[in-house]
């Protein structure tokens, strides 16, 4: 699994390509913790090239959203693929991370 | 009375080789040039061992009476078993199966699944297999082991006849055979394989008359008559036993090495710095105690289904558990989430992952464990579903390209016995050309061989000590092609150098050797009964390239899984003029040994050598070139005359 990042205007762009599982979701905390304490606390994490997630995977977004919150902003979603979506939905979590069509549109109404 | 004959010729061909062989052990090798005494000792005891094998295997000749009449009520499938080869010759088989006298159905089992064959098959009322859906491109095929296993799970009959497309069954072949299973121990008869479109003097040594006579006889003695892939008939029950005894044996192999295995993944995945939480930690514990105990059961000798489910329940707990930890987690973060500030989660509350969900996340293929992909691996190794192969059963041996010997000697070795019926009752068509024949023999040579490396004989459990034997002697023949080099090299260093192998060439070397070399030759005549064997002789010796080649491809396949086919078909045109290239390695020996028999006679003629060396060496060489001769004739040789079809019969495998 690859990060990236990538600040724009209003917001920072996390990318997380390959499969987020148990052992790459541990990186993805300390990859986006990292760019909260860099002065970025409005995330979105374009999830284009994650074709998997496991429940590990999903933890680690929720504690991301978590940490986002702490530091007084938000963590959003983008690009969604298939299995990452059933399982956001198997777990009601897509009831607190709203998928958005791609990184632009995340932050596009505030 | 030809009995006592020809057991009182072997016992001689005993006495008289074994007197030669300790003689020249023991005190006839030049040991100055051990280079070419050693190995032509060992090519010798070689020989004298085969011939020994060959005097075990007529010491049992057995001549059949005949079969009782068959049980009315025995149902039989004939299988005709076909890939490329031209359909109006399948279908003159088909239709003579058809017309079989004892009830049966017909099938012809076409690997090459033909559209064309089917609607002939249909026209005609005979049935059509070809693979199921199961045989997906992944997983091998077999071959026409493949083929017959395929057709064995789609059909019924109690016996099969076995027949390949070019093989005209007689209308009473079944009359002849089926009468033999009537001794419930009995799982296979073989008949004859005979060729209708081979001459006379038979330039490609097509027929085989010793086999298909004392060397089957002799083998059937022992209880050893061996299943040679067509015009046979098998018992379904005894495959079907075969195929199930192999499958749990496969299966108890397969879940022992994912058992080796699972320890070094589970070493390798606590060493790996990706997973250092306790929580994986605890789920790699729970998972290696579930495979150490799965070892412990299997050892203990329960049933394999069970162990496996137990491995699977558990690993299956531990990952619910770590899924159930990750979801709390989740649960907690979001309740921290809802404490900051209320308005963003809304008055429903924070969102509950359900039980079902947490199943789902644990599933095989959403399991956080598939983040550690060797010990995934090594648990779906866990399976009694044999995902290797098209068919959890496989009635017929796959370890060979010769399916059939590799067959008939686990069934042997699982105390059923085989009956050779010596008739033919099935004319068949052999190759006409040289090619293909050599294509064929190698491919012969290349299955024995790798039966041998694969269920050695020797050490089969279950086989008697005679039937292993049995089994060995052919193999051992194969082997035949390094002791040919060694007796062409023989002559040509003494002839060239005046090297020779043994001390002298005296009256010491003669008396022993010559009675043993004449009732050598009075042992195949006798047992033989008339029968030509000289084209048999000439081509165990001339192909002796194709014999070497057979047993270093199948070693290699066998010992590094390299594939067989890679040096099979030899790069000549199988129509067009005459194919000397495939004969090159004998054409170089053969004007060696001519030009060693030249500058020897000069040697001579110059008292450079001595005659009486000279002499036994030149005969030997001219019996080496008329030996040789024989591939002069098989290369000229332009098809059967008589057969207006072109000679360009393919077999399957």
């Amino acid at each position: 699994m690859e990060f990236s990042y990538e600040v724009r205007d209003s917001y920072a762009e996390v990318k997380a390509d390959g499969r987020l599982n148990m052992v790459s979701a541990p990186k993805l905390r300390e990859f986006v913790t990292d760019v909260i304490a860099g002065g970025s606390n409005r995330i979105v994490v374009n999830l284009e090239n994650t074709a998997f997630m496991d429940s590990s995977g999903l933890g680690a977004l929720i504690g991301c959203l978590k940490a986002a919150r702490q530091a007084g902003g938000d963590l959003r979603i983008a690009a969604v693929q298939p299995q990452v979506k059933m399982v956001l939905q198997l777990t009601s979590m897509d009831k607190v991370l709203t998928a958005y069509g791609t990184a632009e549109e995340a932050f596009s109404n505030d | 009375m030809t009995r006592f004959w020809t057991r009182l010729v072997v016992v001689l061909t005993v006495i008289t080789g074994v007197n030669y062989i300790a003689w020249r052990w023991a005190a006839s090798l030049n040991w100055d040039a051990w280079w070419i005494a050693l190995p032509l000792v060992i090519a010798e005891t070689y020989s004298l061992i085969d011939v020994m094998l060959f005097g075990m295997t007529v010491w049992k000749l057995k001549i059949r009476k005949g079969a009782p009449p068959p049980p009315h009520d025995a149902t039989v499938d004939v299988f005709i078993t076909t890939y490329n080869e031209d359909l109006d010759m399948v279908m003159t088989t088909a239709l003579a199966a058809q017309k079989i006298r004892h009830p049966h159905s017909t099938w012809i089992l076409d690997d090459g699944a033909r559209p064309e064959l089917k609607a002939l098959a249909e026209q005609h009322g005979l049935g059509y297999v070809t693979r199921s859906e199961d045989w997906t491109s992944n997983l091998p095929r077999h071959a026409k082991a493949g083929n017959l296993n395929n057709a064995l799970m789609q059909t019924h009959g109690e016996f099969l006849l076995i027949l390949d497309a070019d093989q005209i069954p007689e209308p009473d072949i079944l009359e002849k055979t089926l009468g033999y299973f009537n001794n419930r121990r009995v799982a296979l008869v073989q008949t004859p394989q005979y060729f209708s479109n081979v001459p006379a003097d038979d330039p490609l040594g097509s027929q085989a008359p010793l086999f298909y006579g004392p060397i089957q006889q002799g083998k059937d003695g022992w209880n050893a008559a061996f299943f040679c892939g067509s015009n046979a008939i098998l018992r379904r029950e005894a495959l079907m036993q075969l195929g199930l005894v192999g499958y749990v044996k496969e299966t108890e192999k397969s879940i022992r090495r994912a058992l080796a295995a699972s320890r070094s993944a589970i070493k390798q995945a606590r060493k790996s710095a990706d997973v250092d939480t306790p929580l994986v930690a605890e789920v790699l514990d729970e998972v290696e105690a579930a495979t150490v105990e799965a070892q412990r059961e299997l050892d203990a000798g329960q049933p394999l289904s069970e162990i496996t489910y137990r491995v699977r329940r558990r690993v299956d707990a531990a990952v619910q558990t770590l899924v159930s930890a990750d979801v709390e987690a989740l649960q907690a973060d979001l309740e921290e989430i809802a404490a900051m500030e209320l308005a963003h989660v809304g008055e429903s509350g924070v969102p509950v992952v359900a039980d079902d969900a947490v199943k789902r996340m644990s599933a095989r293929d959403w399991s956080p464990l598939g983040a550690l992909e060797s010990v995934q691996a090594v648990l779906d190794a866990l399976s009694v579903e044999r995902n290797d192969e098209a068919q959890p059963v496989m009635p017929l041996a796959t370890i060979s390209v010769t399916e059939d010997m590799a067959t008939a000697m686990r069934m042997h070795a699982m105390g059923w016995e085989s009956v050779y019926h010596h008739e033919v009752l099935a004319y068949g068509l052999a190759p006409e050309d040289l090619k293909t024949m050599l294509t064929q023999r190698l491919r012969w040579a290349q299955g024995t061989i790798q039966v041998l490396l694969r269920e050695n004989p020797l050490v089969q459990k279950g086989l008697k000590l005679g039937q292993r034997l049995m089994y060995f002697a052919t193999m051992w023949t194969y082997l035949s092609g390094y002791a040919a080099v060694i007796y062409f090299a023989a002559p040509i260093i003494y002839l060239l150098l005046g090297i020779l192998p043994v001390t002298s060439l005296s009256w010491d070397f003669f008396v022993r050797f010559i009675p043993f070399m004449v009732v050598n030759q009075i042992l195949f005549a006798v047992a033989g009964r008339g029968i030509p064997t000289w084209r048999g002789q000439q081509y165990s010796l001339a192909l002796f390239p194709t014999w070497i080649k057979a047993c270093s491809t199948a070693a290699r396949n066998v010992w590094f899984g390299r594939p067989l086919g890679f040096a099979v078909t030899p790069k000549a045109r199988q129509s067009g003029g005459p194919s000397w290239s495939l004969i090159r390695p004998q054409i170089v020996v053969s004007v060696l040994l001519a030009v060693a028999a030249v500058v020897g006679i000069i040697r001579l003629a110059t008292g450079l050598a001595e005659p009486l060396g000279t002499l036994v060496n030149v005969a030997w060489v001219i019996f080496d070139l008329v030996v040789m001769s024989i591939l002069v004739r098989a290369v000229l040789y332009k098809g059967y005359q008589p057969a207006p079809e072109p000679a360009d019969q393919k077999k399957e495998s």
